[in-house]
């Protein structure tokens, strides 16, 4: 069977900051609080840890949609991570939609440890864009795709 | 034309001859003739291969970064484009002003032997220039054509040689839809052959260790599957060089697959005035960079996603 006639189920990366957004996770897992499974946590030490080539990797092992969660501006446990993050991230978003990757496919949005409901929130509109645009076709690795795919 | 290239190569010589320097960076001249390669000169009589024309389009200060260990001061003639890359290099204690003999030169554009070729103009043996046209005598007789015409692209948005727009290039790909500035740039990096020119030469990218000589980088397979790698690839360099870029075009100037490397830059230099203000690259501190520093009210990656545009 081809693998286009399977149902899209799209795989997405959440880098999460572990204070803020990986403790938002727990709450929502411990409030029962539903997201989607294809929504991969990746526990990072801050928002800032996340080097942008750390999304490249995320794109090139076959997600569709990429995502970074860290605290609210003015509450990093480090003070100022997440403002780097903030033009860091802003940056290459931009340029990866300037060469042409749909810019859906990456957020960044701030989930305190308090907002169990926000995060399940976030990562379910995430989701369902990620659903509507459908497979990651214009930046992947085959190579390294091909076995999730089937 | 001359004039100029009689008065810097005199220049040259009062230096090296007075001792102010034990060696000077310079272009020698190649048998071409139009593709002046940086050499060192260490006394006034290696002069003589000495030239400075209008293909010396190479920025010398990253040189200077490599000349470090040497012994005593180094002379270094500096365009107004590589004065800015020089600036950089010392900004980021990569050179030390002390041991450096800065002389700024005139430039008035430095002229693309790839533009020229593609009008048909070859076996070129001299250029003379008045007005804004170009007198090029060859081997098949005399040529002309407008200077603008054949300039390095960095050259045509220089403020000493012309006031168009560095940007305006950038502006017009933004304009596109999504899906042609991917199905544009497949075709431009697909090209790309990984020479590694482009960092290379490149005036901001002097770590001694880099991801593309690490064999598991992801940039550098042969036969790769599909685009990826050259996404990548020039992901990560233009990104290395972000807010760092003084726009001194030696990565487009040097790519063998003429590769508009410049519409990446540029496009980074554009987010960082429209969303940070200015880049003064004149001014700023170390630490104070585009994205070494950050403000309280820096915009939300969101707008990113919010501007105009299907995909
Ligand atoms: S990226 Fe290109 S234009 Fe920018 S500093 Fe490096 S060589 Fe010059
Ligand atoms: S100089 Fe051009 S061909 Fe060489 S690695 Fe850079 S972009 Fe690719």
């Amino acid at each position: 069977m081809s693998v286009d006639k399977q149902p899209f189920k799209p795989l997405i990366a959440a880098f999460c900051c572990n204070w803020c957004s990986y403790a938002g996770a727990d709450l929502a897992g411990t409030s029962r609080l539903a997201y989607p499974a294809e929504v991969k946590i990746i526990r990072v030490p801050c928002s800032c840890r996340v080097n942008p080539l750390f999304v490249l990797r995320a794109f090139q092992r076959g997600a569709d949609g990429v995502i970074i969660a860290g605290c609210h501006p003015g509450d990093c446990h480090y003070t100022t991570g997440n403002y780097y993050a903030r033009r860091r991230m802003t940056l290459l978003f931009s340029m990866l939609d300037y060469l042409g990757i749909e810019k859906e496919r990456t957020k960044l949005d701030w989930i305190s440890a308090a907002e169990g409901v926000k995060f399940a929130t976030v990562m379910n509109d995430f989701s369902k864009e990620i659903h509507a645009l459908g497979r990651n076709t214009r930046f992947g690795d085959l190579r390294c795709t091909t076995a999730v795919a089937q | 034309m001359h004039n100029s290239s009689c008065t810097v190569k005199e220049t040259a010589r009062k230096i090296l001859e007075s001792g102010q320097a034990e060696r000077l960076l310079g272009w020698e001249q190649d048998s071409s003739g139009y593709n002046h390669a940086p050499a060192v000169f260490k006394s006034a009589g290696e002069l003589d291969r000495f030239i400075y024309d209008r293909f010396c389009g190479s920025n010398l200060s990253k040189l200077l970064a490599r000349l470090r260990e040497a012994e005593g001061r180094t002379a270094v003639l500096l365009k107004a484009c590589d004065r800015e890359s020089f600036n950089l290099l010392v900004r980021e204690h990569r050179i030390d002003p002390e041991q450096v003999h800065r002389v700024d030169i005139e430039c008035s554009g430095m002229v693309d032997i790839e533009k020229l070729r593609n009008k048909g103009i070859k076996g070129i043996r001299e250029i003379t220039e008045s007005g804004d046209e170009l007198h090029i005598s060859t081997l098949y007789g005399e040529k002309r054509c407008r200077s603008e015409e054949v300039l390095l692209e960095k050259c045509l948005s220089c403020p000493a040689v012309s006031s168009a727009d560095a940007f305006d290039a950038v502006g017009q790909m933004e304009e596109r839809s999504s899906l042609e500035r991917y199905e544009f740039w497949k075709e431009a990096l697909s090209t790309c052959i990984r020479c590694n020119a482009c960092r290379n030469s490149c005036p901001v990218c002097t770590c001694e260790q880099c991801i593309f000589d690490n064999p598991r980088s992801g940039t550098a397979g042969k036969a790769s599957a599909d685009f990826f790698e050259d996404q990548h690839f020039h992901l990560v360099r233009v990104f290395h060089a972000a807010g760092r870029c003084t726009d001194c075009g030696e990565c487009t100037r040097v790519c063998p697959q003429g590769i508009p490397l410049y519409l990446l830059n540029r496009k980074v230099i554009k987010d960082i005035n429209e969303l940070y203000g200015e880049l003064s690259l004149e001014d700023k501190e170390l630490g104070k960079g585009a994205l070494t520093s950050f403000s309280f009210q820096d915009a939300h990656p969101d707008i990113i996603r919010k501007r105009t545009g299907d995909q």
